[in-house]
């Protein structure tokens, strides 16, 4: 057995850490390579409009009474802010969540295939935002916003 | 590491059906936050994408961003669901690491 002095130590840790970062800077886009129908365009984009865009084609979305957004009005720490979603619309195919002030809006998409009409998370806000729900159905897009007050910032912690 | 945890319930939001939720232990690093020992980048590691099967057809499938917590709770909700139906989640996230579980539906 090789004892592990605290000087080998120092120099094995310091060393994987070089090599992390050389991997983050040789992986720009790691995401590239996986996950083909991952919807990159749509989490990377810096705008709800080109979000949208990205993930359904079109950002012209109506806003409807018959989605219900379950969230804080106040939230105190924006790095978990539970939101619930629920639609009596029908025929519902997707429902997306984008958060407005965060820089990339969309937190999720979700596409439902004979599940009902709710879906649930929990999201990370920078900052006080309004939070746009996007609800696709029978090919429609539909929408409802909330804003949520956030004291601390649940980005760079 | 990474637990994949699966629950059922009835739905309080949606009447008469079955909430299926999923919790996943994750990391979910942004790509933004700085780690205070080395001050370096902690590099971005993040789920992005949880598919939900019920009898062996997809309900549900879910894209995620950075913005979903730590330890991402996810819920959706399904009317056709009812006790003895088998759940299977799977997950996998930008670094290729992949997990899931089973359960069936109404077990305590």
């Amino acid at each position: 057995m090789n004892p592990i002095t605290r000087r080998t130590f120092l120099k094995g840790s310091l060393a994987s850490g070089v090599l992390a970062v050389a991997a983050g800077a040789g992986l720009v886009k790691p995401t590239s390579v996986l996950a083909a129908s991952w919807p990159q365009a749509a989490f990377e984009a810096k705008g709800i409009d080109d979000a949208l865009k990205a993930l359904y084609g079109s950002a012209a979305a109506a806003e409807s009474s018959a989605i219900t957004i379950k969230a804080p009005i106040q939230a105190e720490n924006g790095a978990v802010v539970p939101i619930a979603v629920s639609t009596t619309l029908p025929g519902v195919e997707s429902i997306a969540v984008l958060v407005k002030e965060n820089a990339q809006p969309l937190v999720a998409a979700a596409t439902l295939n004979g599940a009902a009409g709710y879906f649930s998370a929990r999201m990370k806000m920078g900052k006080t935002s309004d939070v746009k729900v996007v609800v696709k159905a029978q090919g429609k897009l539909h929408t409802a916003t909330q804003q949520i007050k956030v004291t601390v910032g649940g980005c760079g912690g | 590491m990474s637990l994949t945890k699966i629950k059922t319930r009835p739905s309080k939001d949606v009447a008469g059906a079955t909430e299926i939720l999923v919790l996943v232990n994750h990391p979910m690093e942004t790509g933004q936050r700085v780690d205070p020992k080395t001050k370096e980048k902690v590099p971005a590691h993040w789920i992005q994408k949880v598919t939900i099967e019920l009898n062996g057809k997809t309900v549900a499938d879910v894209d995620m961003g950075v913005a979903v917590s730590k330890d991402p709770l996810i819920a959706v909700a399904v009317k056709t669901a009812k006790n003895g139906d088998k759940v299977k989640v799977s997950w996998s996230d930008n670094k290729g690491e992949k997990g899931g579980g089973d359960y069936v539906v109404g077990a305590a």
